[in-house]
């Protein structure tokens, strides 16, 4: 029973940042960009998160909180390139994201290279510090899953997906974006600034990949490497259509990623597992995505408008 | 300016300039990137010269021009690779899996199955295009049948290659944790000729398959009516629809053949640069260096070997920039841009335009 | 303004979604309405009641601009009218005091003929037969229901309508490029319902779609590819395969030639770079030239210059006049008129009344296009 209970732990940790990835990528399509960067720009954020701790940890207990906002804000600034290259320069938005998650790659390596002067930065200490909430922590079955032995990370990320909720559903900002990814005419015809949403919609997607980003590599890393975001970016694209572009499908379907990335931790517990190679369970949670995107294909509530350069002068 | 001008209104030689431009503009981020690092941005032409034209401190050595060839070998493979697709209106961010499990295929060619000589490098080459085409064939049947984003499916597909092989891998017999037994000379693509020529490089046969994949590119794509459907599936599906082509089919095809020119990269590096086959901790990069390749390139067949020597010019000098301290992903780096720059082509093209006065 | 407040949009007649279009203007308080093209989606009658509104809206002090394509609509609401072409400015004439045949010229910027020179028809046999056909559109939903229709040699079938009542789902279906639920398509005696589009092509069908871009051409090949864009794969443009670019290049040019199609370096140009009217043309000479027995044709003018549809026009009349079937589908009252021998009307899916060009009237097609039935409208009259 405890193990099943450390396994749904450990799944909330590993669903964390392919959750907020997934929210940012939403914010990003809502209003009509693709983007295939999340990979790239979670790279940005780990980097840049695994990097402020290095320094900072010796100086204060809150340098992980830090890291994290510091990632968060290089993947916003790094995302700023995806929206000009795809909003103002009307760019394919899916060749220009492969090409920023090819960057990403090249200069967090090659910072490191500067930095550190080596591959990787140097490794650091503590990271995030796991926390049980009192009182709650006692609760039969919901207390050892949600409030035992978590990083506070986990609550940034079901935090987030209530305010996108929110944010889309509820406010005019929310209403103005998604008809920015639907109809882009329309919206502008009715005097929605479309270029600046679309703006916004993908720094917000920057900001949260980043921060996907410094969570990831401060609560399940010691430090950065290229291999670090590990296809995790692109698995956070694959919830969106498993989650049907909604906030807590976003969720569900990350949880489920989440879930199929700690298999390989718990295997030698369960013995009909423990005899297959290692192999098969690093490679279950892209295989497992591929299925997951067969079952759940359909053209389904994806934006109309998403992956369309906007142009004022052509006609839809 | 008015010749500009003229050249800005034709499609081709806009395409043509815009390319330039990129690369250019590529190449200029890279400076800036050394620069505000502290670095002399100068040592990298100077480091990418010397690699081009084998000179070194102690004179001319035709060994850096056999090594330059061997970067370009396969990075020119997955860059047609990803240009046939493209061509088809697919984008194959996948050729490094398929590379990945056509030099496994390759390898296990090699070392499993007694051939006799002169067959045996055959088969085992041919394998290695076999199974690099079957794994393009699932994101393409994937896509055909079920409409399913062929982008996000190669990437997994990525990761499956390399952790599956990685295992596979280390099943053949004699192999290490790291790496297979070297390859038998029957199935092997090096060649004292090639590598005498060069001064002990390790150029090999690989370049024989490099040029007749460019050939039979060429001559799919130009001459012929299957690949007359594929670029008209590419431009536009639904016309071609209209006009009683098998979509589907084309889909399929397309990535499968992408697939298999990736899959003769992992030969060319497993049986020819290497000579053994090695277990992979992460990606190599020559994906998305093919990616890079075939967008300098415009897709076409001559294009991408522009594309690849440029690159693997680029490539062949890192390790003479690590010497000037340069680190190597500024190779990386100055390719990605490249790769981000050509994706904002419409848009660079009305800068252009309304540069030139052309409204 | 007669509009109900409760209705939900979708639910409503265009023509009564475009007054909520004009409420929401006015309720914002402009001063300058723009309508851009605002009766292609309206019946004649709909269109007369929205020319009403304008006119209206001018007496209480507001200013509009119109713009359209429609002679017979400047004619009716305008005081003045300004000519653009190809984006620039032509001049500004007073309406009352101008012919529409004179600003047709404007338009063009030559003399043009705007009666469409046509004998009578010599109807033969029946080309296509198409019994009880139901097709669905791409929600799902029952497009065309339960349709009868003949086309025969030597007539122009003609289908008219408002848009997005069917008619591209019913030719689709014809073409081959949709499924059909029910009901059966015999071209010339077979029975082709389940045939590919390919094997239809071959049996003698042509199609101008309406949708040119994304149907009819491949916008960024050229125009040599676009002219082979069916017949490829045959003699004597491939052998086993192969291409053979002479004789594709001989075609090309003798089509040019025959159909008028300018490019700026032809055979060689990428037909996006080409104006409207030529791309049209391009499709027409590709498909006639196959010398089909059923020449389907889909809004064959819509956006072209007067000169332009005045070709299109001829070319068509021709080919009825050479024996061809030919099925015409059109949105716009005149082009139906002008050319039609007998006319259909589709109303939500269904044929709601037939009459031959002959006898009909803008009036009698209006109220059928409507939904109405003739008889229920003569008797309130």
């Amino acid at each position: 029973m405890s193990t099943l209970y450390t396994a749904l732990n450990m799944t909330l940790i590993f669903s964390c940042p392919i959750i907020i990835a997934g929210l940012g990528g939403l914010y990003s399509e809502k209003s009509g960009v693709t983007n295939v960067a999340l990979e790239g720009l979670m790279l940005i954020g780990a980097f840049a998160s695994a990097t402020t701790i290095v320094f900072l940890e010796p100086y204060t207990a809150w340098a992980p909180w830090i890291s994290i906002v510091v990632g968060a804000i290089a993947g916003g600034i790094f995302s700023l390139i995806h929206a000009f290259a795809s909003i103002r320069l009307k760019a394919n938005q899916v060749i220009s994201g492969t090409g920023i998650n090819m960057l990403a790659t090249g200069l967090t390596v090659y910072l490191c290279q500067i930095i550190f002067n080596q591959q990787r930065t140097q490794t650091f200490q503590t990271g995030f510090a796991k926390v049980s909430v009192p009182v709650l922590k006692d609760i039969p079955i919901i207390g050892p899953i949600f409030f035992n032995n978590v990083y506070a990370t986990v609550y940034i990320g079901f935090l987030l997906v209530l305010i996108t909720w929110y944010v889309l559903k509820k406010t005019r900002f929310g209403i103005r974006m998604r008809a920015c990814g639907e109809n882009p005419h329309a919206a502008e015809s009715l005097g929605i600034n479309v270029y600046k949403t679309r703006y916004i919609g993908v720094l917000i997607s920057g900001i949260l990949s980043g921060l996907a980003g410094g969570i990831l590599v401060l609560t399940q890393d010691t430090q950065f490497t290229v291999g670090s975001i590990h296809g995790i970016g692109f698995i956070a694209l694959a919830t969106l259509v498993f989650g049907k572009w909604n906030p807590f499908g976003v969720l569900g379907a990350g949880t489920f990623f989440g879930l199929s990335q700690i298999i390989r931790m718990f295997v030698n517990s369960v013995a009909f597992l423990s005899f297959l190679p290692d192999e098969v369970f690093f490679a279950f949670p892209y295989v497992i995505t591929i299925f997951a995107l067969i079952l759940f294909r359909g053209k389904g509530n994806g934006p109309k408008a998403a992956g369309i350069p906007y142009d004022q002068g052509a006609r839809s | 300016m008015s010749r500009f001008k003229l050249a800005l209104q034709d499609e081709h030689r806009s395409n043509l300039i815009v390319s330039v431009l990129a690369i250019i503009l590529g190449f200029l981020a890279g400076l800036l990137i050394l620069l505000i690092t502290g670095l002399n941005p100068l040592d990298m032409f100077i480091a990418m010269g010397r690699g081009v034209f084998g000179i070194t401190d102690a004179g001319f050595n035709i060994r850096y021009i056999g090594e330059f060839l061997v970067t370009v070998m396969p990075i020119t493979l997955t860059g047609l690779s990803v240009a046939f697709a493209f061509q088809a209106g697919l984008f194959n961010i996948g050729a490094e899996g398929q590379m990945i499990v056509g030099g496994y295929a390759a390898v296990f060619v090699a070392l499993v199955v007694k051939l006799p000589i002169g067959l045996h490098v055959v088969v085992a080459v041919l394998a290695a295009a076999v199974a690099g085409a079957l794994w393009g064939f699932v994101p393409g049947l994937l896509k055909a049948k079920f409409n399913i984003n062929e982008v996000v499916v190669t990437i997994m597909m990525n990761y499956t290659a390399m952790y599956t092989t990685n295992y596979l891998l280390k099943l053949i017999p004699g192999s290490s944790l790291t790496k297979t037994a070297d390859i038998p000379q029957s199935a092997s693509l090096s060649s004292s000729f090639l590598s005498s020529l060069t001064n002990q490089s390790r150029l090999n046969w690989g370049i024989i398959i490099v040029i007749l994949a460019i050939i039979i590119f060429k001559i799919i794509m130009e001459k012929t009516t299957f690949g007359y459907e594929l670029r008209a599936v590419g431009a536009n599906r639904d016309a071609s629809r209209y006009a009683g082509m098998k979509v589907s089919r084309n889909i399929i095809l397309s990535m499968s053949i992408a697939g298999a020119f990736a899959g003769l990269a992992g030969a060319v590096m497993t049986l020819g640069t290497f000579g053994f086959g090695r277990v992979l901790t992460s990606f190599d990069g020559y994906g998305s260096d093919g990616i890079a390749v075939a967008l300098i390139g415009g897709n076409t067949a001559l294009g991408s070997l522009f594309g690849g020597v440029l690159l693997g010019a680029l490539q062949s000098a890192q390790t003479i920039m690590q010497v000037y301290g340069i680190p190597k992903e500024i190779a990386v780096i100055v390719s990605a841009m490249i790769i981000v720059l050509i994706a904002m082509k419409n848009g660079l093209k009305d800068i252009l335009k309304r540069i030139g006065g052309i409204k | 303004m007669n509009v109900d407040p409760t209705a939900k949009i979708q639910n409503i007649s265009v023509g009564m979604q475009q007054r909520v279009e004009i409420l929401k203007m006015l309720y914002r308080d402009a001063d300058i309405l723009i309508f851009d093209e605002p009766t292609a989606v309206l019946t004649p009658q709909e269109i007369q009641e929205l020319i009403k509104i304008m006119h209206d809206l001018v007496a209480e002090g507001k200013s509009i601009i119109l713009i359209t394509h429609k002679l017979k609509e400047i004619k009716q609401s305008a005081d003045r009218c300004t000519v653009l072409r190809r984006g620039r400015f032509i001049g500004t004439v007073d309406v009352k005091t101008s012919s529409e045949k004179q600003m047709a010229e404007m338009m063009v910027g030559r003399e043009v003929n705007m009666n469409i020179v046509k004998g009578e028809a010599k109807a033969g046999e029946p080309v296509l037969v198409i019994k009880n056909l139901d097709v669905n559109n791409n929600r799902g939903m029952k497009a065309v229901k339960g349709v009868d229709l003949v086309c025969k040699a030597g007539e122009i079938t003609c289908i008219a309508g408002i848009e997005g009542n069917g008619q591209l789902e019913f030719v689709e279906a014809i073409t081959g490029l949709r499924d059909v639920n029910e009901g059966t398509i015999i071209l010339n005696g077979d029975d082709i319902t389940k045939m590919s589009v390919r094997k239809r092509t071959n049996l003698g069908i042509a199609y101008v779609p309406e949708d040119r871009h994304r149907f009819g051409l491949v916008l960024d090949m050229t125009l040599n590819d676009n002219m082979i864009l069916q017949s490829y794969y045959q003699k004597p443009f491939s052998n086993n395969g192969f291409f053979d670019f002479p004789e594709i290049r001989k075609y090309t040019e003798r089509l040019s030639k025959d159909f008028d199609v300018r490019s700026s370096r032809g055979p060689d140009t990428i037909v996006r770079s080409m104006s409207g009217g030529n791309q049209q043309k391009a499709i027409l000479a590709r498909e006639i030239d196959r010398s089909p027995d059923l020449l389907i044709v889909f809004q064959p003018t819509r956006g072209l210059d007067v000169g332009a549809i005045e070709y299109i026009h001829k070319r068509i009349v021709q080919e009825r006049d050479s024996g061809k079937a030919v099925l015409l589908v059109s949105y716009e009252l005149d082009e139906v008129l002008d050319l039609s021998d007998i006319i259909h009307v589709f109303y939500s899916g269904q044929v709601v009344g037939s009459i031959p060009a002959a006898i009909a009237n803008e009036n009698d097609l209006g109220v059928l296009m409507a939904g109405s039935s003739l008889e229920e409208s003569h008797e309130s009259i």
